[in-house]
């Protein structure tokens, strides 16, 4: 009975501390960096001044810190402001919403590993809350239910701009999240695993994905066909990632709330915390991509270069601390990461509709089908004998360029009929 | 004809593809990031930039001396070298105010007063800043040279009603303008 | 026409067919026209829609001919030598044979034949030449005249001045801000000598107080010695003056007159009915200036009617309805909401016997509330229904001895030869407590009805509604407070008949209501009905079905110039004098 009570603390202290102190600050922290980045890019400030007022109880000085309170101000201001609910809305729906959109994002991140297990007084722990087997499964079927809660902003709303908002989100993201899921299977034929701790561990041990140096914690190039795995591994990569942003709402995919055209998108009628949730959402699937991404690419919280047996082992007064610098690592990869995104949302113009659905439908969907065949034949080359492997080959590249011709073919404005 | 068809122009297979363009947005985007941080962006020196980017730092920094001559800042209303308020209130500034922001209510001089001439001048003249759009009509549309828009930029308030400025204000802001025609003198 | 043989209507002459109706042939910018024998050019010219600048010209006084602003060009057909048959075109009409200098088109009278040119080198010369001798010693007054913004002198100047000055010497001096009267301010520097005043003064109001002295541009208006110009009728010389120079003291430095809105409505300070224009902005009525209707004011008003409009915005104003019950104590006046109000009212109503409640109403409602009042008086089943009678001397012009608006409205809507009959009645009722409700519409029955406070406090029920706070409704138990004349709609009949029209210029203070809305919700509270009536229209569609007098006409059918709807054969002396003058050939409007 006891033993089952400290489980349960351990679950919950797990959930608290991953998800409500170490994740959701993410999001105002991204916020923030995006609002200096963006800056820097466009050779401005930003916001720099919101600091703690020292001059008001009598110091010389304000702490500024770069205006590293201003996501505290930020959040402070959404949430004193009024929350309006326009009369013409319907009401149940809109109130939902919100939270449709914010939940399923905080969800998928208890599969997430942010670091090695840790071990306290001999007790070892994992640095993740619920050690699924169908880690990324999860995370999918998840995900996609945050866009219910953009459809039914952009109904309930019941004002034109949010609802086509939420049209176009709708049809984002169920084209995307089928090249989304074709493109990882390649990663998971790889790892033959589908549980996100021991595809990392993996990582550790013996390469990440887009780095394969290493093997059994020694340095060294991998073996031939490791390496050549590396092509389907990164053709991949490219096709999840950049489904991940079409996943998020974000730029250069934003058109459920294009503000050109759609004033806000499905979040027009919104304002204070019922907005903020919906930003905290957007925010917060970025952190959950760049985490999956981090995990099944770029080795999750593994440093690499077959240091991690050893940064494992690293232990304080009987407390093992590595797990902690693993963790560390982790963030350090997320931040970066989501400093990528940022720099991707003010680099790149927004797509037109059109384009976006093109490039889903038309590329992404058969590039990743034809990405998983490729995979397939490196992976069993080894126990298929030269003929078949020389034909599969030939298949797939006849596959290729059928592909490619029937994309052109339909690219083609068709004749006008004359009578 | 006034028609221009424009055409797309062709694309070869590496612009088809859009990565390279995408690498090079980055690169552009960082390099504009770089100079930001090392404080050298294009027109950093001209603009007195804080030292990031190419903005002044506000309070700190105050672009005063760079004030163009033509600037608009806020209206105020002058007294000329003999000390008479110039406005007679005769409410053209208030008519032609694009946003409603001028409110006059006019009054007569009594006759005792040296100027009982000039038989009007404004009992209570207000300016709400929190209207005003600096568009200078009133100065352009005064026929007695009384409202002028000064450099004073920096009109705060801590109430909606700090942010009305009265006649007494206005004055204060204006001060005495020298040269202009007086046409109220005895001799006209 | 279809009748006459067409072969003898081409051999008629335009100058024949013209002289049958008592007409005249005239060419006027090139177009023929026929105008009345006798007509003056510049009228002609109105009549035909081409507008000739003048200042001293008005259609309703003589005309001197002195500003010379009103230079046209004439021509009449050349004098035929003896026995020659004079040429004619294919229209029947003479060749004009233009005179080389201007004639003023405001002093000649039309004759057969004749062309005018208000166009042209000539006159274009003309006028920019006089309005430049018009200007040569006015002051630059613009920003503080009040005149500005409706002043002949500046629309000219756009029009047909030269723009610059070419005037280097001094201007001359005369007096400014003289105070001649205590109505009107005079600037005689402003002054351009048409003496429009003078006319009026000497002419209309028989008071021939205003005159010239001096000479040449020493010329100075002025009054006679030892006397005033007090007439009743001064305002009317701001009015007419074409520019600053006569201003009126109470609207003097008040407003600029391009921000103010112009609603045209009807005097109601007594029977004339005075057609007038209200001019407000925002909410505020800034001055009342008449408005010209041939039938019952000309273009003119007395002064006491014209500023009897700043009560409006005074502080006795009543802007929410008051009650006793609703209070600390039952002895002070509270500020109560309408639906409590009417439902009070409507309870304690029911506790007397129809006999014992009476209707005190006034002859300064309109037509729509007088019926609704009708309609009271019929629900309460009370005939004991009066109004106030407001009499006082007559002048010789424009002001009748009833100085209530709509006593002829009253008379024929409640169908009776005397509407102040039961008055006595009533009032000594409530002296002996037969009467023990009384209900009181816009009347002050302490000033105006002979009531005293102690008669008023025998009352068990005392409703009073009104504009402002009087000593009777300081004695009541329900206070209602109402709308100004310049602040509803509806329609009166002067004391000739004439059906007119009030229109709203302002909206009504606080919680203030139009009357006719406070009687149709005291009726409904009373009958329990059903709402029916949203607009004044519908009262006096309501009104129409119901009154003989008024069948067939809406309120925008009776127009601004009013509709005549019953013969009482009450003459304005103002009207009769015009009159008399015209046929005299002295004016011409």
């Amino acid at each position: 009975m006891p033993d089952l009570l400290i489980q349960l603390a351990i679950i919950i202290t797990k959930i608290v501390v991953l998800t409500f102190i170490v994740v959701l600050p993410l999001v105002p922290v991204s916020v923030y960096f995006e609002r200096r980045f963006s800056a820097v890019i466009q050779d401005r400030v930003g916001p720099n001044r919101v600091g703690i007022p020292f001059t008001l109880l009598g110091f010389k000085k304000d702490f500024h810190f770069f205006g590293l309170i201003q996501p505290i101000a930020d959040g402070l201001k959404l949430f004193l402001k009024e929350d309006f609910t326009p009369a013409h809305v319907r009401k149940a729906f809109y109130w939902l919403a919100p939270a449709l959109t914010v939940v399923p994002a905080l969800i998928t991140v208890c599969v997430v590993p942010f670091g090695s297990p840790i071990s306290i007084f001999g007790h070892t722990e994992k640095l993740v809350i619920a050690d699924l087997d169908i880690g990324p499964l999860f995370i999918f079927s998840v995900a996609s239910l945050s866009v219910y809660g953009i459809t039914l902003a952009g109904w309930a709303s019941n004002s034109k701009f949010p609802f086509i908002g939420g049209v176009r989100s709708t049809a984002q993201m169920i084209s995307y999240e089928i090249a989304l899921g074709l493109s990882i299977i390649p990663v998971l034929l790889f790892y033959g695993d589908l549980n996100l701790s021991k595809i990392v561990q993996f990582q550790a041990d013996n390469g990440w994905l887009l780095l394969p140096f290493w093997k059994n914690g020694q340095l060294g190039h991998a073996d031939l066909n490791t390496l050549l795995y590396w092509i389907p591994a990164f053709i991949a990569f490219l096709i999840f990632t950049i489904s991940i942003f079409a996943e998020t709402n974000r730029m250069p995919f934003d058109l459920p709330e294009c503000e050109t055209e759609l004033v806000g998108g499905y979040h027009t009628e919104y304002s204070s915390m019922k907005f903020a949730m919906f930003f905290m959402g957007e925010y917060a699937a970025m952190v959950i991509g760049s985490a999956l991404i981090i995990t099944l690419f770029l080795g999750g919280w593994s440093v690499g270069f077959g240091l991690d047996a050893y940064i494992a082992k690293f232990e304080i007064f009987g407390i093992g601390i590595g797990g902690f610098i693993h963790m560390g690592c982790f963030l350090t990869k997320l931040i970066a990461f989501i400093l990528f995104f940022i720099l991707v949302r003010w680099t790149v113009p927004r797509f037109r509709y059109d384009q976006l659905m093109k490039l889903g439908w038309v590329v992404f969907f058969e590039a990743a089908l034809i990405n998983v065949f490729l995979a397939a034949l490196i992976l069993a080359a080894p126990q298929l004998k030269g003929v078949i492997i020389g034909i599969g080959s030939v298949l797939l590249i006849a596959v290729t360029f059928a592909v490619i011709w029937v994309a052109k073919v339909s690219e083609e404005t068709p004749k006008v009929l004359r009578a | 004809m006034a028609v221009v068809k424009l055409h797309r122009p062709k694309l070869n297979f590496g612009e088809k593809i859009y990565f390279g363009a995408l690498i090079k947005g980055f690169f552009l985007t960082m390099t504009h990031a770089v100079k930001t941080l090392r404080g050298k962006s294009v027109g950093a020196k001209e603009l007195a930039s804080s030292g990031l980017g190419i903005t002044m730092q506000f309070p700190e920094q105050r672009w005063d001396e760079h004030l163009p001559e033509y600037y608009r800042g806020a209206p105020a209303l002058v007294t000329d070298e003999q000390g008479r308020e110039r406005c007679v209130s005769c409410q053209l500034c208030e008519f032609i105010c694009p946003p409603k922001a001028i409110k006059i209510t006019p009054s007569e001089i009594p006759s005792n007063d040296r100027w009982a001439k000039v038989e009007k001048r404004p009992l209570e003249f207000d300016i709400d800043m929190i209207r005003c759009i600096y568009c200078g009509m009133c100065e352009e549309v005064c026929p007695e040279q009384a409202i002028y828009l000064r450099k004073d930029y920096l009109i705060t308030g801590l109430k909606r009603t700090d942010m009305v400025h009265d006649k007494k204000k206005l004055y204060e802001i204006g001060g005495t303008r020298v040269g202009l025609v007086n046409k109220w003198n005895e001799l006209k | 026409m279809s009748d006459t043989p067409s072969a003898t209507a081409e051999m008629k002459l335009p100058k024949d067919l013209a002289t049958e109706k008592g007409m005249v042939n005239v060419q006027i910018d090139g177009v023929w026209h026929q105008f009345p024998k006798g007509t003056r050019m510049i009228e002609a010219c109105r009549q035909a829609k081409v507008i000739v600048p003048h200042y001293c010209y008005h259609p309703k006084l003589t005309s001197p001919g002195n500003c010379r602003m009103c230079l046209v060009q004439m021509g009449m057909p050349p004098r035929p030598a003896p026995g020659q048959e004079p040429t004619r075109d294919e229209n029947g009409y003479e060749p004009i044979g233009w005179i080389p200098r201007p004639v003023i088109a405001c002093a000649n009278t039309i004759g057969e034949n004749m062309g005018i040119r208000t166009t042209g080198d000539l006159v274009e010369k003309c006028r920019e030449g006089v309005m430049e001798f018009l200007l040569i010693n006015h002051p630059l007054d613009c920003p503080i005249c009040d005149q500005a913004g409706e002043c002949r002198l500046q629309e000219q100047s756009v029009q047909h001045g030269r723009g610059v000055s070419r005037f280097i010497d001094m201007k001359v001096k005369k007096p400014k801000n003289v105070d001649i009267g205590p109505r009107i301010r005079l600037d005689d520097e402003r002054c351009i000598m048409c003496s429009r005043c003078i006319r009026f003064m000497d002419e209309v109001a028989s008071d021939p107080v205003l005159g010239f002295t001096q000479r040449g541009t020493h010329t100075t208006l002025t009054v006679h010695p030892g006397r005033l110009l007090d007439s009743n009728y001064s305002l009317n010389t701001a009015d007419i003056c074409p520019v600053g120079a006569l201003t009126s003291n109470d609207f003097r430095f008040q407003m600029r007159v391009w921000f103010l809105k112009e609603t045209p409505t009807i005097d109601v300070n007594c029977g004339t009915g005075t057609n007038i224009t209200v001019w407000t902005r925002g909410n505020k009525i800034h001055r009342i200036t008449p408005r010209q209707n041939d039938e019952v004011n000309s273009a003119w008003m007395p002064d006491s009617h014209r500023l009897n409009f700043h009560y409006i915005d005074s502080e006795a104003r009543l802007t929410e309805p008051l009650s006793r019950n609703v209070g600390i104590s039952p002895t002070v006046h509270a500020p109560a909401t309408w639906s409590a109000s009417f439902t009070e009212a409507a309870t304690r109503i029911q506790f007397f016997k129809p006999e014992e409640i009476a209707i005190i109403a006034s002859a300064r409602m309109t037509n729509e509330e007088i019926f609704l009042t009708r309609a009271l008086a019929a629900e309460i089943g009370t005939s004991q229904l009066s109004l106030v009678p407001r009499f006082a001397d007559a002048d010789a012009l424009l002001i009748a001895a009833d100085r209530n608006p709509n006593t002829t409205g009253a008379k024929l809507i409640l169908d009776t030869e005397d509407p102040y009959a039961k008055l006595g009645s009533i009032r000594d009722g409530v002296r002996s407590g037969q009467i023990k409700a009384l209900l009181v519409f816009g009347e002050d029955l302490i000033t105006d009805a002979d009531f005293t406070a102690d008669d008023l406090a025998k009352l068990d029920f005392f409703l009073h509604s009104s504009v402002l706070a009087n000593p009777s409704s300081h004695a009541a138990d329900i206070v209602l407070p109402t709308a100004a004349f310049a602040e509803k709609r509806g329609s009166m009949v002067n004391l000739c008949g004439r059906l007119q029209r009030l229109n709203q210029a302002a909206q009504l203070p606080g919680q203030a209501r139009d009357d006719w809305e406070m009687l149709r919700d005291l009726l409904l509270a009373i009958s329990g009905g059903k709402n029916e009536a949203h607009h004044v229209e519908d009262i006096f569609k309501a009104l129409a079905e119901t009154v003989p007098s008024f069948n067939g006409l809406t309120l925008s059918k009776i127009g601004h110039q009013g509709t005549q709807i019953a013969d009482t054969g009450y003459q304005i002396p103002l009207l009769a004098n015009e009159r008399a003058r015209k046929a005299a050939g002295l004016i011409n409007g």
